[in-house]
């Protein structure tokens, strides 16, 4: 396999990883934001702590797999990203500090105040960094101002509140509510009884808004922000030339790859359509399907993201040439092979134990349960 | 301070801070599983229980280490880098690895480790919990790869075309010799740390006279386990890793105050105290030829000293400085082949004049004295590193000094243990967590001034970050983990003092004690 199909393969390979965490820990940040949303009292709460206690850990080393996978397959990406955005990185961790300590310590003291309090800091551990993400995709979008010097160091003039700007507000609540609603499909198929009535009529809502907001996005993306493109060849079988590339930055580049391609305009409408039938299926009750649709309709927005930035990864809006691509900001060839191999093991491996924890964890959870079991669950 | 303090206070504090869940995660990972293989061997109940309410500890402890192990993973992005980018090629790959390998399995199961007991066979819920202990061993074993590479860098070589060390050679960076003992080195200080939790709290109830069966045996799993952890960490520490790369070197005589080449063997320096002005070690007690010994596992090969170093790396510094030079002018787009073949000359070390860039703006042109200022920063400062690894040395004494009289009554099977032993188990619940934390200072100050060892300066290695934003991370990380560990050694203090009565199981003394109060 030559260094070109690598690169393409890692960039399949970490969109995997980037569908991997929505899909899975996805829904436990949703349920864990509908915390005070949907359970009305400390039993029912616990109800939906006990859907995602027994999975949230395995769910959150798929952003950890991301991060790493990212750090040794785009060395500079994982670079440029994380120090760029370093603040709002900061602050994504310091959220993500409290799911852990929220979960686990909840309900090993028998206290009202106490459970509300971790109930709260559940909730916004989980919150914030699904609004974040989404933030952190919508700069992408629009460019990040990053520029390199001669020894390939790094270079910001963008702040925090730059990247709060009002496109990549909308995609980050996009995400949030994408993560929301995933959380209540998943509730659907774990609970009984009231959370479950509560949870479809929550994604049956939810996911129709999702839909209006990433068509809204787009027509947003097509309008208001341009795009960028490489107008020099680059040699996607050499050596990374990060900064020697000729970049132009035009008014409705991110929909090319639509254009040269339009089979690719699947992908956007099975995100929309993914949607809606996840609304339909709440709606109707048919829990499995709910969940599969809200999954894929995530999966397909990530995905439509990926095909209209493609090559780009990260495009720098201080410097146009030295944005990043996925052709020319990877790890060597040697790395990329060798982490390919073992991807190939293990991811199927992963898939499987995980598969099989869901299964041993199988069925609903009800009240009773919880009350039967207090001392041992969360 | 300056950005690189700034950046080095805050791994080092979230470094320090991780290191304090990570052993016992180790230790208690295999602690667990022992403890559930006598149950499911003998249908004991009371290995159950043990399981169980051990298994309480464990996750309380076990949500930090995921929690600070967090910061670990975004913090060489965020705030180093440079170093992400100039070696991320090498070190990404294990941690890459860690994650795909190991933090998965081990992160899947701790939640069926904690849920499932109902829903498994014994024979499944123990391999759950056996693989569970043994990823987390994996996942120690890629993270000190990766760290064993900083100290040691083999396997790879710097492009000039991508401007970063790239990976030659995978097996030679996974089979490090410095990895390897560090792996070693590392793990058996968990069991250490496992075994000393559980025996100091064990040795409470004993002195309580409370939950005596459910105690005696916890006792002496963690007397027997603690004895193998701790003859392991001793007879293979990681010393025999001090003979390979010069960053080693340099850690070595800076632990032993080794100021000047000894003849062969050299001595080892008990004791003394390191006068770093006049480079020599007050009132030092010595034992002839065991530094020799130890370090190069021979008589006759030398262990060089702090000023030999130095004299070497002066000269390493000067070859850097052409290294530098040809480099910008290959990376200004000089493509003669004589100026790449005079890179190629002196390109091993570039790192020496990166390292001088730190301390000149010109760097072909650097005067004496800042050159002698570099030449100064490749030796770190003595007597943090000579004080540190004695204060590690003494407790892993005192923890052998422990297993082995604990060993000796459990083995002897005495009903009641002395008093002095159940309270002198009580007193070193500390001692592993200092012996962590003042071995891994040694390994890390004793890294400087290197990011990566001869490779690339720590000064380089950050992020282009404004002073104000590190200060507040760094202020903001330090509240929340210190609100963090209050919050944990307080639950983690109740939940050992309510003991194996926490599980409400109706089997254990406070429960009937309470239920005759009520």
């Amino acid at each position: 396999m030559d260094y070109e199909a690598l690169r393409f393969i890692w960039w399949l390979l970490i969109g995997v990883l980037l569908i991997g965490f929505s899909v899975t820990d996805g829904f436990d940040m949703g349920v864990a934001s509908l915390l005070k949303v949907v359970g009305n009292n400390n039993d029912e709460r616990r109800v939906m702590i006990n859907t995602i206690a027994p999975h949230w850990d395995g769910n959150q080393v798929w952003l950890v797999t991301a991060g790493g996978a990212l750090f040794a397959a785009w060395p500079p990406v994982y670079a440029a990203s994380f120090s760029g955005f370093y603040l709002a990185m900061m602050l994504t961790l310091f959220a993500l500090f409290l799911r852990p300590l929220a979960l686990e310590y909840r309900s090993k003291i028998d206290n009202e105040q106490w459970r509300s309090r971790w109930d709260w800091l559940l909730t916004l551990g989980s919150a914030v960094p699904a609004l974040i993400f989404g933030v952190a995709f919508g700069n992408l979008l629009q460019g990040v101002p990053f520029q390199f010097d001669n020894l390939l160091r790094l270079d910001y003039t963008g702040n925090l509140l730059g990247l709060l700007n009002p496109f990549a507000l909308l995609a980050g609540v996009l995400s949030l509510l994408m993560f929301v609603n995933h959380g209540a499909a998943y509730l659907q198929l774990k609970s009984e009884g009231q959370i479950k009535a509560r949870s479809e009529r929550i994604a049956s809502l939810l996911s129709l808004t999702c839909a209006v907001l990433f068509v809204l996005g787009g027509i947003w993306l097509w309008l208001g922000v341009d795009g960028y493109q490489v107008v020099s060849v680059i040699d996607t079988n050499g050596a990374n030339h990060t900064t020697d590339k000729v970049v132009q930055v035009v008014s409705g580049a991110w929909f090319h790859n639509y254009g040269k391609q339009p089979l690719l305009w699947l992908v956007p409408a099975l995100g929309v359509i993914g949607f809606v039938l996840c609304s339909l299926f709440s709606r109707l009750a048919w829990h499995v399907s709910a969940f599969i649709s809200s999954a894929l309709a995530m999966a397909m927005v990530l995905v439509t993201t990926g095909i209209s930035m493609f090559p780009f990864v990260m495009p720098s809006s201080l410097v146009p040439n030295h944005s990043l691509t996925m052709w020319d900001a990877t790890a060597s060839e040697t790395t990329l092979s060798i982490m390919f191999v073992v991807a190939c093991v293990f991811v199927p491996l992963i898939l499987a134990y995980t598969a099989w924890g869901y299964f041993v964890m199988r069925g609903r959870l009800n009240e009773q349960q919880i009350r039967d079991n207090t001392h041992s669950m969360y | 301070m300056d950005i690189v303090d700034l950046s080095r206070m805050q791994f080092a504090l979230t470094a320090m801070i991780h290191f304090l869940f990570v052993p016992l995660t180790l230790g208690m990972a295999f602690l667990l599983a022992i403890m559930e293989s006598v149950y499911v061997m003998t249908g004991k109940q009371i290995y159950r229980d043990m399981t169980q309410f051990w298994g309480k500890l464990f996750g309380i402890n076990f949500a930090l280490g995921v929690t600070t192990g967090l910061a670990m993973e975004f913090q060489f992005g965020t705030n180093w880098a440079y170093y992400s980018h100039y070696v991320g090629d090498i070190f990404g790959a294990p941690l890459a690895i860690e994650a795909l390998m190991a933090f998965f399995l081990e992160s899947t199961l701790f939640g069926l480790f904690f849920f499932g007991w109902e829903r498994m066979s014994k024979v499944k819920h123990l391999a759950v919990t056996w693989l569970m202990a043994i990823a987390t061993n994996l996942s120690a074993l890629w993270i000190l790869i990766a760290n064993g590479w900083m100290q040691y860098p083999i396997g790879s070589e710097f492009n000039i075309e991508t401007m970063r060390m790239e990976m030659t050679s995978f097996t030679e960076v996974l089979l490090n010799p410095v990895a390897q003992v560090k792996f070693v080195h590392t793990v058996s200080a968990g069991y250490v740390t496992g075994a000393v939790f559980m025996l100091a709290i064990s040795s409470w109830y004993l002195l309580k006279g409370r939950d005596l069966p459910f105690a005696r045996r916890s006792f002496a799993i963690a007397s027997a386990f603690g004895l193998a952890g701790v003859l392991s960490v001793i007879v293979l520490g990681d010393e025999s890793g001090y003979e390979v790369g010069e960053v080693q070197q340099v850690k070595l005589a800076a632990i032993e105050a080794e100021w000047e080449t000894q003849e062969a063997p050299a001595a080892f320096t008990l004791f003394g105290l390191p006068n770093e002005e006049a480079q020599h070690t007050d009132y030092a007690v010595k034992i002839p030829a065991v530094l020799g010994l130890i370090a190069t596992r021979s008589l006759d090969e030398q262990v060089p000293g702090l000023r030999e170093i130095k004299e070497n790396n002066l000269k390493r510094i000067v070859r850097g400085q052409q290294a530098y030079d040809l480099m910008q002018r290959i990376r200004a787009g000089d493509k003669s082949a004589t100026t790449r073949e005079a890179f190629n000359a002196v390109r091993d070390d570039l790192g020496f004049g990166l390292l001088l860039s730190g301390y000149t703006d010109d760097v072909l042109n650097a005067s004496p004295e800042e050159i002698a200022a570099a030449v100064e920063a490749t030796v770190p400062k003595v007597w943090p590193l000579f004080w540190s690894f004695r204060v590690m040395v003494g407790c892993g004494v005192l923890m052998l000094l422990l297993f082995a009289c604990a060993f000796w009554h459990s083995a002897r099977r005495t009903p009641d243990k002395p008093k002095w032993l159940l309270k002198f188990a009580l007193f070193s619940l500390p001692l592993p967590w200092i012996a962590c934390e003042t071995g891994w200072f040694v390994a890390e100050y004793g890294r400087q001034p290197w990011a990566i060892g001869e490779i690339l300066p720590t000064h380089l290695a950050v992020s282009s970050l404004s002073v104000s934003e590190v200060w507040f991370t760094l202020i903001s990380i330090a509240v929340l983990y210190t609100i963090f560990v209050i919050i944990e050694v307080w639950l983690m203090t109740k939940y050992a003092r309510k003991g194996p009565s926490s599980l409400h199981t109706g089997r254990y003394d406070l429960e009937t004690t309470h239920a005759q109060e009520a």
